[in-house]
């Protein structure tokens, strides 16, 4: 019964947390001109890879920004906080290989969470992680072969992921153990979800362009807040 | 069992050195084209046996990193050969055992490749290019062991070289290969380069290595650049590597000016002094040139393999020395 009962408040209080939790929303900006992006040459010299581009070659992505001036693949977080990770039982998140490029080439997850890796391309990749504070793995994916799984057990920021029969395939999976955190889309936008009310420090972080914090009161209907980066 | 010279000794002996300075310009391309770790697995490749992988999968690094492992197999067979040949035709016990040693080192050598592959560790990088380095070395030794100079020389009156100008070359030489452990270890932090302009240094004669300078260079890196962040210690490292090579430049100068002045500008010793000193010029040359282009695998590949031919030329050249000193104080 002594259960029944903790289970019970435990579940309101949940539920009530939920339903007076708000959203973190807001835009990145770029103040300035964007360096330009560099063509990615070597993708040329591969016939495989060659084949996948008849016209130029894809570019780097290290600075997204649209004609607005609003930055993408920024990852924006909560600060401070720990042992939060509902990675187990959240939903899978994707990192493909398409083009002989990673897809997309910034990702956020959580602390055991999964991430599936998928080999779209009709050629060989090997999937090379370099973590700081994870152990480092290195396998091969054959086009058409099945999904490869990944999880981390350490929070970790920009976790390298490689591809070194590609080498300028890159992507960067940043871990939390919590799930407040977002990565800014084309047009500059994130929505951290479901945030209890309560004052915090938010960071934003480029992997470029370095790292941004605000401090900030979460309340029943939420936060905005905007950062705007500029390459000094 | 004779101590005669044989020329298909002498020439198989030739192949197998020639066969190593390829190997060591292929594993120059694996790392510059940063292919070391795109066949995860060793000694299998991808789950094949790796004389029989498709030729269709030879893709991108793959390409590098496994005609790499099947050419340094050509070179285990051909040194395991050489062993066998050394120890059953020649008569001279001692080398005997460098042919053993020769084995025994490029064990060793494929050891330590696999090792770095399946315990995906950078800096296994390091020991394995010097192991490459020095096993060079050996293989050139041994050809020289058994040329038709080598053994006839006792029958012919030697000059000597002067003990003093052998000691400079062979310090110079030791220099050169730790010059080669510098440069293996910059290169197996593969972090692309960490000062890329010359002569100046991110414009500076010595770059300053406080983290604000480290964070400002790292900001400021050329365009396209996808290597890891460089940190003090490789831009300190890059220094030391520009003051070393012109230690090395400097002492070349010297050996060369040494022996022209002891045994003349007509001795074979004095010439091959002058062509190490152009050898070590064009070094130089494609260092800067490796930096300029950005670190292109091709030129830093040819910079790595004259690096080695530096290096062996010093060897060889106070390997000469000593035997001739040797045979003109008997």
């Amino acid at each position: 019964m002594k259960k029944i009962i903790l289970i019970t408040a435990l579940t309101a209080f949940g539920v009530l947390q939920m339903v007076n939790a708000g959203d973190i929303t807001g835009v990145i900006n770029f103040k300035g001109t964007a360096p330009a992006e560099k063509e990615i040459t070597p993708i040329k010299d591969d016939p495989s890879c060659a084949a996948l581009y008849p016209g130029a070659p894809p570019k780097t992505q290290f600075y997204v920004v649209n004609a607005n001036g609003d930055l993408a693949d920024v990852v924006v977080s909560l600060k401070g906080i720990t042992g939060k990770s509902t990675g187990a039982s959240a939903t899978p998140a994707t990192l493909d290989q398409k083009g002989a490029l990673y897809v997309p080439q910034i990702v956020a997850i959580q602390t055991d969470q999964k991430l599936i890796v998928k080999n779209s391309d009709p050629f060989v990749h090997n999937v090379h992680t370099k973590p700081k504070d994870n152990p480092e793995s290195n396998e091969v994916q054959m086009s058409g072969g099945a999904d490869l799984t990944y999880t981390f057990a350490k929070p970790e920021m920009f976790l390298k992921f490689q591809c070194d029969v590609h080498p300028w395939m890159f992507a960067w999976v940043s871990v939390f153990d919590h799930p407040y955190f977002a990565v800014s889309g084309e047009n500059g936008k994130f929505t951290i979800k479901n945030v209890p009310p309560g004052k915090y420090t938010l960071e934003a972080a480029h992997r470029k362009l370095g790292t941004q914090t605000a401090e900030i009161e979460v309340k029943a209907d939420g936060a905005v807040q905007g950062f705007t980066f500029e390459k000094k | 069992m004779n101590h005669k010279y044989q020329p298909a000794l002498f020439w198989f002996a030739v192949l197998n050195a020639v066969t190593t300075f390829l190997l060591i310009g292929l594993g120059g391309l694996v790392t510059s084209h940063e292919a070391g770790m795109s066949v995860p697995d060793w000694p299998t490749t991808y789950g094949y046996n790796m004389f029989v992988f498709p030729l269709d999968k030879w893709v991108g690094g793959v390409f590098y990193e496994h005609s790499h492992r099947l050419l340094a197999s050509a070179v285990g067979l051909l040194t395991t050969i050489l062993a066998v040949w050394l120890w059953l035709k020649d008569s001279r016990k001692w080398i005997h055992w460098l042919g053993i040693t020769a084995f025994l080192l490029v064990i060793v050598q494929g050891i330590l490749g696999g090792l770095r592959v399946r315990w995906m560790l950078d800096w296994l990088g390091v020991p394995h290019g010097a192991v490459a380095q020095a096993f060079l070395v050996l293989c050139c030794a041994i050809a020289l062991f058994t040329s038709r100079w080598w053994l006839k020389s006792e029958t012919e009156k030697q000059i000597s070289v002067p003990r003093g100008l052998r000691s400079h070359v062979l310090y110079v030489t030791i220099l050169i290969f730790v010059q080669l452990l510098i440069a293996a270890t910059m290169r197996h932090q593969h972090a692309g380069l960490a000062i890329n302009d010359f002569p100046l240094a991110h414009g500076q004669l010595w770059p300053a290595t406080t983290p604000e300078a480290i964070v400002d260079y790292n900001a400021h890196r050329p365009p396209g650049t996808i290597g890891n962040p460089i940190t003090a210690f490789q831009v300190t490292l890059q220094m030391i590597h520009r003051l070393v090579a012109y230690a090395i430049f400097l002492g070349i100068a010297a050996a060369a000016m040494l022996a022209r002045k002891k045994l003349g500008g007509a001795d074979a010793l004095t010439k091959l002094a002058w062509f190490w000193l152009a050898l070590i010029a064009l070094q130089i040359g494609l260092g800067a040139w490796t930096i300029w282009s950005n670190k292109a695998a091709d030129v830093t590949t040819l910079h790595v393999m004259v690096g080695a031919s530096a290096l062996l030329v010093g060897a060889i050249w106070w390997l000469i020395a000593a035997r001739r000193a040797s045979l003109a104080n008997q």
